[in-house]
């Protein structure tokens, strides 16, 4: 044991004396979590819109009303003619038209239900989803409004909800991917620099020529990481709260739980990856290309994973990070419990066992 | 087996796929020797140390090191070598100190020992100035001789010394026998490979190996008269030449 608290403390000499991982492990999260909450958004602010009000009646006008007051609209044209749609959307002055139905608070009122068509210019597609996002949080509120003086419930459709992100804040959706892409980047990436640089100075071999087993090598050099991401970990989730306003809805417990495990799942591949390249700079471009290229694009973080085609979705699944970040969602956002991602937490915890096994097999390997 | 024998190896071969890096070699080791184990590169001197410290399983044939068989006590071993590699394999971000304090460390030396023992080879080196200096601020010669007295740490009985003088200064090199000598003489056996025919020299025996097998085995002495040669440069260049 003593012998391990040596080799620990060894793990941290060199993490201390080495600005540029110092810098990887405490700059970088910090730095991409601003840069995410800050400056890169996908936030929708005064987007032209046009209007097709078929019924123009007391209820149309309230919803337009509204709609027009918020800052994330305004309304440049009103159109009469359905024929005239295309013709607004090939002029490029609007991003998207709002076609009220024909006698809409009538409806609301007889059948307690009310259709509006929301047709954006799907060019750009995030910013139409976006649109269609925002528009559906209005008439939400509005009917949450509507219904509070009549017992009757009225209902407009269409009612896809936004009851996550009701404020529909970017930097929520953020959070999660930059916490994976840290973690990932501080446990494997680090780890497998770290590892490959006592390959490529030769002090690995005098370790693996010590009475040290090479799984104690290993876990030696493993421990201090899991200890820092940890930390990275908390000090994400903190920013978060405290500078993004974000309020953390589900168990923190759980929320740390379930990060350490994929801390773990990270080392794994961090050791993985050490065992099949023979220099730092091939550890890094593999844990690089190999590793967060295919977070960043194919995680879900940034582009949805439901718009993709079937072989990027297929190959989805096998990214460890999709399912951390589906995990991540549903109890930073939503808030639910174990009962609701165990699926997800057993395949990320499989993922794991499997990484492990085949860098131990690995391992072996090379030292025969 | 002798007590005296503390290296013993019959028929020791390592084959990757078909080609025999190690070609069945046998040769025993004494107590207190200096053992030069020379060869060209890709003669296969590496793998056969590797086969010898554990970290590399043999194909086939029989080998002990310090009494325990490279099969299945690979563990004991390691605990009764010590190894300095080619390359050099001291930590540049660690003090001269906490090199000490973390090799001692993991061969379980308790930490009054690894105390005394640092402090006695801090002085013995002439680094007292220098201990809590970055290692890799060191002149490479310095920095040698530390790994090697690192290497000594646990009081092994045997060192393996893979090219330990690469790229020293001839200087630096005359003081690493110096400290060789001195190793040897108080017991430690001394299994060192080299590139320089003028260090065979100072070995009690050396082995020459050419394509994975041993060619020629003797003190360097016998092995000049035997090839009639002048110098033990003269007897490797024949004997690689074929």
């Amino acid at each position: 044991m003593k012998r391990f608290i040596g080799f620990i403390k060894k793990e941290f000499y060199h993490i201390f004396r080495d600005r540029r991982s110092l810098f990887i492990l405490f700059g970088m999260p910090i730095a991409q979590i601003l840069l995410f909450g800050f400056a890169i958004t996908n936030e929708i602010n005064n987007v032209d819109i046009a209007i097709l009000d078929n019924s123009k009646d007391s209820t149309t006008e309230e919803i337009i009303n509204k709609i027009g007051a918020s800052k994330y609209f305004s309304i440049k044209q009103v159109i009469t003619r359905e024929v005239d749609i295309a013709s607004v959307f090939e002029k490029g002055h609007v991003k998207a038209v709002l076609n009220f139905e024909k006698d809409f608070s009538k409806k609301l009122i007889k059948d307690h239900k009310a259709t509006i068509q929301i047709i954006t210019d799907a060019t750009d597609p995030n910013t139409a989803n976006t649109i269609t996002n925002y528009v559906n949080a209005i008439l939400q509120q509005y009917q949450k409004e509507l219904n509070k003086d009549i017992n009757v419930a009225y209902q407009i459709i269409p009612q896809t909800r936004m009851v996550y992100n009701p404020e529909l804040k970017s930097v929520y959706m953020f959070v999660p991917g930059v916490m994976t892409i840290i973690l990932l980047l501080v446990s494997a990436m680090m780890t497998s620099i770290s590892i490959t640089r006592e390959k490529e100075l030769g002090t690995m071999e005098i370790l693996l020529v010590s009475p040290l087993k090479p799984f104690q090598v290993i876990i030696g050099k493993v421990i201090p990481y899991i200890f820092l991401s940890i930390i990275n970990a908390i000090v994400i989730v903190m920013l978060s709260i405290f500078i993004f306003n974000m309020p953390i809805q589900g168990s923190l417990l759980l929320l740390g739980l379930e990060s350490v495990l994929f801390i773990i799942t990270s080392l794994a591949l961090g050791i993985l990856i050490s065992t099949i390249s023979a220099t730092q700079q091939t550890a890094m471009m593999i844990s690089l290309m190999g590793l967060m290229l295919p977070v960043i694009l194919l995680s879900g973080f940034i582009f949805p994973i439901s718009s993709m085609p079937m072989p990027l979705q297929i190959i989805s699944h096998i990214i460890p990070a999709k399912w951390f970040i589906i995990i991540l969602k549903a109890i930073m956002l939503k808030g639910v419990g174990l009962e609701f991602i165990w699926k997800e937490t057993l395949i990320l915890l499989g993922m794991t066992v499997f990484f492990m096994a085949l860098s131990v097999k690995k391992y072996k390997i090379r030292l025969e | 087996m002798s007590k005296s024998k503390v290296i013993q190896v019959e028929g020791l071969t390592k084959m990757f796929g078909d080609f025999a890096a190690v070609n069945s070699i046998t040769f025993e080791v004494e107590k207190g020797e200096i053992f030069g184990f020379l060869g060209a590169n890709g003669a296969g001197k590496t793998t056969a140390i590797k086969m010898l410290i554990g970290i590399s399983h043999p194909t086939s044939g029989k080998a002990t090191v310090a009494g325990f068989d490279v099969y299945t006590q690979t563990e004991d071993i390691k605990k009764n070598i010590g190894y300095m590699s080619q390359k050099f394999a001291l930590y540049d971000d660690l003090t001269v100190k906490e090199n000490i304090i973390f090799f001692g460390g993991i061969y379980g030396l308790p930490r009054k020992i690894i105390k005394e023992k640092s402090d006695a080879l801090i002085k013995e080196l002439g680094l007292e100035n220098v201990t809590n200096q970055l290692v890799g601020s060191l002149p490479l010669g310095w920095k040698q001789k530390l790994s090697f007295s690192v290497s000594l740490i646990h009081d092994p009985k045997i060192v393996f010394l893979d090219e330990p003088t690469g790229g020293v200064d001839p200087i630096t090199r005359r003081q690493f026998w110096e400290m060789i000598y001195k190793a040897a003489n108080q017991g430690t056996t001394v299994f060192v490979t080299t590139h320089y025919m003028d260090e065979a020299e100072y070995c009690d025996r050396v082995s020459i190996m050419v394509n994975g097998k041993i060619e020629a085995l003797d003190t360097p002495k016998k092995l000049k008269e035997q090839f009639q040669a002048e110098s033990m440069n003269d007897v490797f260049l024949e004997l690689a030449r074929g």
